[in-house]
């Protein structure tokens, strides 16, 4: 019984996990399709301010997590959209260079400022008992901002004006533009969100993991193929593929190992988009965000 | 929008490709050879993933370079060093140790870090009849008369602390690592002790470097129920498992021992309350209290800014002052840098006493017999508590003797 419930747990904070690391690419790759090869050097930027901000200025941890580090990170994509990427949209492969380019840049300039160190914040709030188990509360922690998150999302992008022209511009700019809105405009704010969600989650991240300025490639490639299995419902298609390839690899890895965990949700992957070639939600959830 | 062809596709990737092989083939430019001077190379990843571990190495290297030349240098003559950075990538190291051998002609290679690059300059060396020093902490196994070795073993570091988990903590044993050869083998290492003492061998499970992610495997530690866990975790994405494995509170529950604990620095990372009481056994620790390391600790800090700014000290990055030391005594007993006169003097049983004691080569293996001692972390710090002195390196004492078959040269594992 209480290994059923640990396990539910881990699942849990697998899906959470992956959702996380795919909420800023929904945005920039899913609904803006920019290839952001610099997804993972964003999360790791977020790390960082969550670890310069409580260890330098003695901040505290959840005002440098919830709300500095989207910020910086926010402000940060708002200059590479300026200088960078503004003049690539609808050239995808053009994108993922010039990104690729920025996520070497970015690991660069950290690596000058704190060195190839690994650096890290510990995780609070301490751990609970589950039965025979104890785990961290933090886990869960993570599992409500994921919640929440989300909810924002929808919320934002289904019920707001706000939402409704993002979501036009993205689809018909032309139209949107005849309209009266400045696609360029909306381009600039979409991708400083996206850039700032993706802060938050490498934020929200940073108490689990380490943060080192190479950090980044351990998140990129889940991200991605998160968002793209998900589909063109950017959002609905990121919760549905976590929580496909969350249980897959959570269950597999308790069950056999890790590495089994990792294939099993590489296999997961193909099949799903061997079946739905435009994503999960390409057949199911159209006309969902 | 504009569409992508598959032909564009596969040109600007290709493009980007040759860009980045390209980068990795640009520089070294040297000046020839003076007569008055002995030339060696050290091959350590000052760059990429790797140099964190490459960084001190080198600079290890370069403080005994200094001091022999300081010393009146080797034979009469000041030796050189010239220090390639491979960039923690396997092709620059072939390129590299190609280089050294056949276009500078060094005496001695002091290389390699990871396991995987040391069996790709292995080969290169030995065909060339170059020189190999390898002075990194490693599975063990390996019988070639032109690889000396001055880095411990499982034998020497492994069974020491697994001895001491299954005496103070119990006889169940659960192992993770990182999921390469190096870690793969210390744990069928482990595995054989564990079982040959009466111990219970739980698990074995490995993990791809760039995991981050250890919820589920700490579950399955509470359900396994070990008396102690051994970790052969590296780099920076494992630090992760420390810290979540604190976070559920398992410190306290479960006590851990190590074989690569601290090599990467791992407790200068962490926080005390996330290491405080994992043990581990090394042939060094910058906190070892003799006289030789006090002094080295302080020659090293004050020839790299300070002791704020100088690296910590750790078995790997300590290994390679220690090993082009050892070399240079044993050119100054050959009398000449000839290769087989150096390996002749140094298979003679030759012993050199260094800041973390005194090692002799055993003529068998050409690895290195050794102190090693074993220390647990507290405050964030090594504290040492017990020193075995003069560890043999007899991990494959049954199939490899160097002193009667000189020619074998290849990497044996343990057998099951």
């Amino acid at each position: 019984m209480d290994l059923i419930g640990i396990q539910i747990i881990q699942v849990l904070s697998g899906i959470a996990t992956l959702a996380l690391m795919g909420a800023g690419l929904a945005v920039i790759f899913g609904m803006m399709r920019v290839i952001n090869f610099a997804h993972g050097e964003f999360m790791m930027l977020g790390g960082y301010v969550v670890i310069v901000c409580t260890e330098q200025f003695g901040i505290n941890l959840w005002i440098a997590m919830l709300i500095i580090a989207p910020i910086f990170v926010g402000l940060v994509g708002l200059v590479f959209e300026r200088i960078l990427i503004r003049f690539l949209y609808g050239r995808m492969i053009d994108t993922l260079i010039a990104t690729w380019g920025l996520s070497l840049f970015l690991i660069g300039v950290v690596t000058w400022i704190f060195g190839n160190v690994t650096r890290g914040v510990q995780t609070p709030l301490g751990a609970y008992s589950f039965g025979d188990y104890s785990e961290k509360v933090y886990t869960l922690v993570m599992i409500a901002f994921t919640v929440v998150i989300y909810l924002a999302i929808f919320i934002v992008l289904r019920r707001t004006k706000l939402g409704l022209i993002a979501r036009g511009t993205m689809q018909n700019p032309n139209q949107a533009s005849c309209l009266g809105v400045s696609p360029p405009r909306v381009y600039m704010v979409t991708f400083a969100v996206g850039a700032a969600l993706t802060g938050l989650a490498g934020a929200i991240l940073a108490p689990l993991n380490t943060v080192i300025p190479t950090i980044g490639v351990s998140y990129v490639a889940q991200a991605f193929i998160t968002v793209i299995t998900g589909g063109a419902a950017a959002f609905t298609g990121t919760v549905l593929a976590s929580g496909v390839f969350g249980t897959v690899r959570q269950v597999i890895s308790f069950e056999w190992t890790p590495i089994l965990g990792q294939v099993f949700l590489l296999i997961t992957a193909v099949i799903l988009l061997r079946i739905f070639p435009t994503g999960i939600t390409g057949r199911f959830f159209r006309r969902s965000t | 929008m504009r569409s992508i062809t598959r032909r564009k596709f596969l040109a600007t990737s290709a493009a980007s490709a040759a860009a980045i092989t390209a980068a990795g083939f640009m520089g070294n430019v040297r000046i020839a050879h003076a007569d008055d001077e002995i030339v060696i190379a050290s091959l350590f990843d000052q760059s990429g993933g790797l140099d964190v571990y490459g960084t001190p190495m080198t600079m290890c290297t370069t403080l005994a370079v200094e001091e022999i030349n300081a010393a009146g240098g080797l034979l009469g003559k000041k030796i050189r060093l010239i220090s390639y950075d491979p960039q923690s990538n396997m092709e620059l190291y072939a390129q590299y140790a190609q280089e050294a051998a056949l276009k500078e002609k060094v005496a001695v290679v002091q290389g390699a870090i990871t396991s995987a690059s040391r069996e790709v300059i292995r080969p290169i060396l030995g065909e060339n009849k170059t020189m190999l020093w390898y002075s990194v902490i490693y599975e063990g196994g390996v019988c070639d008369m032109n690889n000396v070795v001055s880095g411990a073993t499982p034998l020497q570091m492994g069974d020491p602390v697994v001895e001491y988990g299954m005496k103070n903590y119990g006889k169940k044993v659960y192992y993770i690592g990182a999921d390469y050869n190096a870690p793969q083998i210390i744990g069928d290492w482990g595995k054989k002790y564990v079982t040959e003492h009466g111990g219970e061998w739980l698990a074995k499970n490995l993990f791809p470097l760039d995991v981050t992610e250890f919820g589920p495997e700490i579950s399955k530690i509470q359900a396994a129920k070990p008396d102690f866990l051994y970790t052969c975790l590296v780099g920076g994405a494992h630090i992760s498992f420390y810290r979540q494995w604190a976070a559920a509170g398992m410190l306290k529950k479960i006590p851990m021992v190590s074989f690569t604990f601290g090599v990467g620095n791992e407790h200068k990372s962490l926080k005390p309350e996330e290491c405080d009481g994992i043990v581990s056994a090394q042939p060094y620790f910058q906190e070892l209290e003799t006289p030789a390391n006090i002094a080295f600790v302080k020659r090293f800090q004050d020839r790299f800014g300070g002791p704020d700014k100088a690296p910590y000290l750790n078995s790997v990055g300590s290994g390679s002052y220690i090993g082009t030391w050892f070399w240079a005594e044993a050119v100054k007993k050959a009398g000449t840098i000839e290769r087989e006169a150096v390996l002749k003097a140094l298979a003679s049983g030759m012993s050199w006493e260094g800041p973390s004691g005194k090692l002799t080569v055993d003529p068998a293996s050409m690895h290195c017999i050794q102190d090693v001692h074993l220390a647990k972390v507290e405050g964030g710090s090594w504290k040492v508590f017990q020193t075995i002195n003069q560890l043999r390196p007899d991990d494959v004492k049954d199939r490899c003797d160097l002193t009667k078959n000189p020619a074998t040269a290849e990497q044996f594992t343990p057998q099951l």
